[in-house]
């Protein structure tokens, strides 16, 4: 069965003083075609240079590794240059970035700027990429959609932006979408709405959405499956309702422990204590260890992905321990 | 904020500012020890023997009057360098000094400044140089700098006023005014060290302005007098010579490029190490 | 935008106000006389100089001066050369194409070039090219223009023969000439002048449009353009190129002032007959009216090239234009 995206052992590096860090460190994951998996972890996990790397949009000085495998079905992303790779950026996988406001230009139409996005994929007339346009800016939700053509990005409110970068990102019809934190910039009553929409589309155009998210809360009921980053790597991934019911990994189970509720007893907050390490000190062995409440011995050892129950996997030794 | 030395020692780690460095050392340190090993610059001129082209006796020849140029050259480092330093030291106090009180105070008196400002930076540096120094005579050596120095703090004061009003916003300034902090302390301790850096770099870029501005004037007969040698004066005097004696310009105009450059290449360093968003 | 515009306007005429004002009172304060050397020039009869005197006020109050001064300015009446016994208004009439020729010519080819060169070598910053172009432009920027005439004149003028190295025109030309040969010579006498100046001028100018795109590469929305699948020439040109454009139209408000100051080594140099070169010879003459009355029009000229630039950037840049 050919997965709509698979990625393989994807490692990212950048220079730092005379030698190499991985901010992405042997990562692999796939998509299926109408479904969505999110990939959860704090700043600095290099969930957002995961999703760079699926377009070979990496910032230099960084580099991909060449050990790394994308496929995109059966073409293969990080064999493709120039015109090839132009290509299926935009029109085999679209990505929303996190903030509309500077990730729209803001000397340029925000009708525009969708139908630059048509026509560098389809040989259409304009008047028709106008028309597909405004039929996205329908289908995104945005109300006016025939004034708004031609407004500017600051005339907009943050949700509206958003949307519109999701019609952006739509616009070439993709088969796969990259969320990366959509809703992160935007407030919470905002944020649910453009959610929903992210959902209706996946289901009315039958795409694969890659979310990338550090808020575990938008992950519950929206996506199928989760990955949870730590330190450049997978540490734990299972079908959501697998995840939610039994986090294994202790960096799990600290996120869902940290999560401070409203309702229920009312007890101190617990958070993972110790930081996020930087890609230049990756602890060595389980990189959790230093901050692991549950370490041991066999933490001083690199665990691989150790399967906790069925479709369920973490990256811990405790799997072996007490599995 | 960084002490003023880790900027200065980070600045000395760029390769192109440290080659600025040395150089402007080099130059600082010939034009004071240089004069002892060469020959007067302000010889009794030889009027009869003409112009000598560079060789062993003269690595750089003789202008027409028979003068030593590389010795005349080295004379007017002396002088452009202490030129510069002055008025540059000038400015950016004159400049530091308006940019706090219109920062800080604000109102009427902010405005009334700046309108000034706005005012002095619409009419080019040299035209009201020129509007002076035609009135004179004869223009000592002092007078010229307290001119150029009073005539480049316009810009100064702006950037100075700027950071001065972002850093006011920022709440360790609130927090020392919420103690009752007295305003001259707050000016002193809080924000005049934060503007130390962009005052550095205005410093180190206008040693290059004020080089090029005197040189400027000494070629239109107005900066530096003779028999003081000036590299601007300099390549006045070669104007009538260029063809038969093109050293005679080539080298005090190398000089200014070099000296120029090199401040230049010092402030661009600290500016890096101030703002490194522009490297 | 309207009342904006109208605010900026009444701006500029405050700052001119200003300006002439501060002129006057440089005139008023100056420790010489201004008259002092203008017998010198031409002997004058102590009638004709005390006349010169009273037609300056020079011997009135400060008030009666400066009102005399304001008129004289409302009416165009500059005064009198001393040494060309002509209306100051007149000879900077005269003079000022010869200067927006030259100064025209410089201010295209540093918006061209100088422009091109910027952006360059933002989008190859740090590679070879990148390193050359800036230490061409930091040893530009650090030579003196009147001593880079000089060279060029001798160079290109003298010993090659390539090039006239004086004037504007040849004095040799039949008076018959069309009007194409008459063109041609005064093209080819502007080409010395032109391209001093505008050495020393690009070298800033390439700098200051290297750091602007630099700041503009880095920003979210190019990397929106990018993974839309548009090809790298319209992301940076179009896209990125578009914003950096703002700095660089400020600098241009910022450049008159030095560039009329470059004017006036580089015309006395090539003895180019414009207001420059009218300037530095009433330095040398002694010509105070003159002298005056060339930065009373410079100053005018900078207060309306900044009013200009900021027009420019209204026009430009939507989020000004439409707030």
């Amino acid at each position: 069965m050919t997965h709509v995206l698979e990625v393989q052992n994807l490692r990212v590096s950048f220079p730092a003083d005379h030698r190499r860090v991985y901010p992405v460190d042997g990562v692999s994951f796939w998509l299926d075609r109408g479904e969505t998996l999110a990939l959860v972890g704090e700043s600095g996990c290099g969930k957002s240079l995961s999703s760079l790397a699926l377009l070979q949009l990496v910032p230099s000085p960084g580099q991909i590794d060449p050990g790394s495998v994308i496929r995109l079905a059966d073409t293969d992303v990080l064999a493709l240059r120039g015109e090839a790779l132009r290509r299926i950026r935009g029109r085999r996988i679209g990505m929303i970035f996190q903030d509309p406001m500077t990730s729209l230009n803001p000397v340029f139409r925000v009708g525009e700027q969708i139908v630059e996005g048509i026509l560098a994929h389809f040989k259409i007339t304009r008047a028709e990429a106008r028309g597909r346009a405004l039929h996205l800016l329908q289908e995104v939700g945005i109300p006016d959609p025939v004034e708004r053509l031609n407004a500017y990005p600051h005339q907009l409110s943050g949700g509206m932006r958003q949307r519109v970068m999701i019609a952006i990102a739509l616009a070439a019809e993709p088969e796969i979408l990259v969320a990366d934190e959509p809703t992160t910039a935007l407030d919470v009553t905002v944020q649910a709405q453009i959610l929903e929409v992210l959902d209706r589309l996946r289901t009315s155009r039958g795409m694969a959405v890659l979310l990338i998210t550090h808020d575990l809360g938008i992950v519950a009921g929206r996506a199928d499956r989760v990955a949870v980053m730590y330190a450049g790597q997978i540490i734990e991934e299972a079908p959501t309702e697998r995840l939610f019911a039994n986090p294994s990994h202790p960096y799990t189970q600290g996120l869902f422990a940290s999560v401070p509720r409203i309702t229920g007893p009312r007890r101190r907050l617990n958070p993972i204590r110790g930081n996020v390490p930087a890609p230049s000190a990756w602890p060595s062995g389980c990189r959790f260890r230093p901050r692991c409440p549950k370490a041991f011995d066999q933490s001083e050892k690199e665990p691989p992905l150790l399967p906790v129950e069925i479709d369920h996997r973490m990256r811990c030794w405790l799997a072996e321990r007490d599995g | 904020m960084r002490p003023a030395f880790s900027v200065l020692g980070e600045a000395w780690r760029n390769p192109a500012g440290r080659a600025g460095a040395i150089l402007l050392l080099v130059i600082a340190i010939s034009a004071l020890v240089g004069p002892w090993f060469l020959p007067d610059p302000l010889a009794q001129p030889d009027i009869l023997a003409g112009s000598v082209p560079p060789g062993l006796g003269h690595p750089f020849g003789t202008d027409q009057l028979n003068r030593d140029v590389l010795a005349r050259v080295v004379a007017g480092a002396r002088v452009s360098l202490s030129v510069a330093l002055l008025a540059v030291g000038l400015s950016v106090t004159i400049g530091a000094a308006v940019g706090l009180v219109s920062g800080y105070w604000g109102g009427v008196v902010d405005a009334g400044l700046m309108r000034l400002v706005d005012g002095a930076l619409a009419i080019p540096r040299l035209f009201i140089l020129l509007l002076v120094l035609a009135t004179m005579d004869r223009v000592p050596l002092p007078a010229l700098i307290v001119l150029i120095g009073a005539t480049g703090w316009f810009a100064t004061s702006r950037l100075v006023r700027a950071e001065v009003l972002r850093i006011r916003e920022e709440t360790y300034v609130r927090a020392a005014e919420a103690l009752g902090a007295r305003r001259r302390h707050i000016i002193l301790r809080h924000l005049l060290p934060n503007t130390m850096g962009p005052l550095l770099v205005a410093a180190t870029l206008g040693v290059g302005d004020v080089i090029l501005l005197e040189a400027g004037l000494s070629f239109l007969g107005l900066g530096v007098q003779p028999p003081t040698p000036s590299w601007g004066s300099m390549v006045l005097d070669s104007k009538e010579v260029l063809v038969s004696a093109p050293w005679t310009s080539i080298f005090p105009g190398l000089a200014i490029v070099i000296t120029v450059l090199s401040a230049n290449l010092v402030g661009d360093a600290l500016r890096e190490t101030i703002d490194p968003r522009s490297a | 935008m309207r009342g904006w515009l109208l605010r900026r306007a009444l701006q500029a005429v405050a700052v001119l106000a200003i300006a002439l004002t501060l002129l006057f009172f440089l005139m008023r304060a100056a420790p010489g006389d201004p008259l002092s050397r203008a017998s010198e020039v031409r002997p004058l009869t102590p009638a004709e100089l005390a006349g010169l005197r009273a037609r300056y006020g020079l011997d009135r109050p400060l008030g009666a001066q400066y009102l005399s001064f304001i008129t004289g300015l409302v009416k165009g009446d500059l005064g009198v050369s001393i040494e060309y016994a002509r209306p100051v208004t007149a000879l900077l009439a005269e003079r000022l194409p010869a200067t927006l020729l030259l100064g025209g010519s410089v201010l295209v080819l540093n918006f061209t070039v100088g422009l091109w060169l910027g952006v360059r070598q933002a989008v190859h910053r740090n590679r070879r090219e990148d390193r050359w172009l800036t230490a061409i432009s930091l040893l530009g920027y650090a030579t003196p223009s009147f001593w880079l005439g000089l060279v060029l004149a001798w160079l290109v003028g003298i010993k090659l023969r390539l090039l006239p190295a004086a004037g504007m025109q040849d004095p040799l030309l039949s008076f018959d000439a069309s009007l194409g040969v008459r063109a041609g010579d005064v093209l080819r006498h502007l080409v010395l002048p032109a391209l001093t100046l505008s050495i020393v001028s690009i070298a800033a100018t390439m700098r200051y449009q290297r750091t602007a795109m630099l700041e503009v590469l880095n920003l979210p929305f190019m990397m929106t353009a990018r993974a839309k699948g548009l090809p790298e020439r319209e992301v940076i040109w179009r896209h990125g190129w578009r914003n950096a454009l703002f700095p660089v139209i400020t600098l241009f408000g910022l450049w008159l002032p030095i560039l009329v100051t470059g004017s006036v080594f580089v015309e006395a140099v090539f003895a180019w007959p414009g207001l420059g070169s009218l300037a530095a010879a009433a330095v040398w003459g002694r010509d105070y009216p003159v002298l005056m009355g060339a930065s009373l029009l410079v100053a005018g000229l900078v207060v309306l090239g900044g009013f200009l630039t900021d027009v420019a950037y209204a026009l430009l840049d939507p989020r000004v234009r439409l707030a």
